[in-house]
């Protein structure tokens, strides 16, 4: 396959970047865009080019590192597959492909396919944990879960928090993000004791962070590469109404410490 | 203030001022449907004086004036937070699967707005504090809004203007109902498909009624 790719270049986080254009030639259809990709850079190295820089780490969809807005799609044209798995077989013979970083104020771009997802981690920092002493590893039926609750909770921990719900969404909303995480808590009984919490929080680091409000639109769940629910997002909605109406103020003087 | 509340929050807002101003254009849809009642005009002036009579509604106003007014800073407030959380645009993009009048929401609802000015000017400025014509209804006299709103639909470009005006009405509303209620937490495995097709009905069957009036008035 013969291809026309048109790349994002930027040279750091501070320069303006501009869109180049490449030809790629005896592409096989049964190369992953990822190889692709090394085939492009291997070419440019031997030019004595700077390679297109890109994330990447597992190449089997499961670290959600392979950021790329392909022909106007986060992670291309195929559904709930991440970059990596993505095909070239997906593209004819003479396209012209579009890659793009992912576009939003908290991922300013570093390089050029590379985004900076920091915003991710202070989300999960905020409130995207249990407190739980370490230790021994739990007998693990020692608290029923309902199969029901746990199912959706697996599925809302499906989430790889690779942003493509922020990349996808047209108000670079991390609904579907945060809604995953506060969701995969709030369902099991160990996450329920600081649900109110934990919502209000992540919610709040969201909102500093600078995303956008979700529209319900849908496009996060049509692109998310795990298929993660926008019924997440009713569920935090839920959750952070009960949280602001209904919940218990916390008590800073309960404990047995001070 | 609007810029203080969360994200959430604000979308709740916007979600429960929504869902009332489409319960307004229901009440206000029956109400306008009387107009072709083929009785000079009587049902459908009683009911206006009513409307303009009644403590109730003259008190709902108010309150619908408020619920116009937060959905439309609101819905300000959200796009400008939306469009500033992308300061640098896709040069493809928008090839997702997505439901479609979602994207325009604040086009639609511009447009929404603006035609509103001219009808409010047109029929609403015009009972409150013009000169209006009368009618006798049972040895009665009452304004006669029913005469106001069939001349205004014997003009060609006015009849149009409204039809362009209640399909924009019609598209916004689409995504309105069931975006609401999952705004306000409520999705279900089962009832969320049902919440699409009412969404999808409201929007048919108000904006389709509204246009169907200055036509019929039109045409007859």
């Amino acid at each position: 396959m013969n291809l026309t790719l048109k790349i994002w270049r930027q040279k750091n986080a501070t320069s303006k970047g501009k869109f180049v254009t490449y030809k790629v030639n005896d592409i096989s259809p049964n190369s992953s865009f990822l190889e692709m990709m090394d085939i492009l850079n291997e070419s440019l190295v031997t030019r004595g080019e700077d390679p297109v820089a890109f994330d990447h780490d597992c190449r089997e969809g499961i670290c959600g590192a392979c950021s790329m807005y392909i022909n106007g799609r986060p992670h291309g044209p195929d559904k709930a597959i991440t970059t990596c798995q993505l095909h070239m077989r997906r593209f004819k013979d003479g396209d012209t492909i579009v890659i793009e970083p992912w576009r939003a104020r908290p991922f300013p771009v570093l390089k050029d396919l590379i985004v900076d997802r920091t915003a991710f981690d202070k989300i999960i920092q905020a409130g995207g944990y249990i407190s739980v002493n370490t230790g021994g590893i739990p007998d693990a039926n020692a608290i029923p879960i309902p199969k029901v609750d746990a199912d959706l909770s697996m599925d809302a921990a499906a989430c790889i928090g690779c942003g493509a719900c922020v990349a996808a969404c047209k108000n670079a909303s991390a609904m579907l993000f945060v809604s995953a995480k506060v969701s995969q808590f709030a369902l099991l009984p160990q996450g329920r004791v600081e649900a109110a919490e934990r919502v209000n929080n992540m919610v709040a680091e969201m909102d500093r962070l600078g995303f956008g409000n979700c529209t319900n639109t849908g496009a996060c769940e049509a692109e998310c590469p795990k298929e993660i629910s926008i019924s997440n997002i009713a569920r935090m909605n839920r959750e952070f109404l009960v949280a602001k109406l209904a919940a218990p103020k916390p008590r800073v003087d309960s404990g047995g410490g001070i | 203030m609007a810029l203080k509340y969360s994200s959430i929050t604000k979308k709740v807002i916007m979600a429960l001022a929504g869902l009332f101003l489409i319960s307004f254009l229901i009440v206000h849809l029956g109400i306008n449907l009387l107009i072709l009642k083929n009785d000079g005009r009587e049902s459908f002036n009683m009911a206006a004086h009513f409307m303009v009579t009644n403590p109730v509604i003259q008190t709902m106003q108010w309150v619908l004036f408020g619920g116009f007014i937060l959905h439309i800073l609101l819905g300000i407030v959200l796009q400008l937070q939306n469009w500033m959380a992308r300061p640098q645009r896709y040069k493809v993009e928008g090839y997702s699967h997505t439901s479609f009048f979602s994207k325009f929401m604040i086009h639609t609802g511009a447009v929404i707005f603006a035609f509103l000015i001219i009808h409010l000017v047109n029929f609403f400025f015009r009972a409150k504090f013009g000169e209006m014509p009368h009618i006798m209804i049972n040895g009665e006299q009452y304004e006669d809004m029913g005469l106001l709103v069939i001349e205004k639909f014997r003009d060609l470009p006015y009849v149009l203007m409204y039809v362009v005006w209640l399909l924009f009405l019609g598209f916004h509303l689409d995504h309105a109902f069931h975006s609401a209620l999952q705004s306000l937490g409520l999705n279900h495995s089962k009832y969320t498909p049902v919440a699409f097709g009412v969404s999808r009905a409201l929007a048919i069957l108000i904006a389709g009624g509204f246009i169907l009036i200055p036509v019929l008035i039109f045409i007859s």
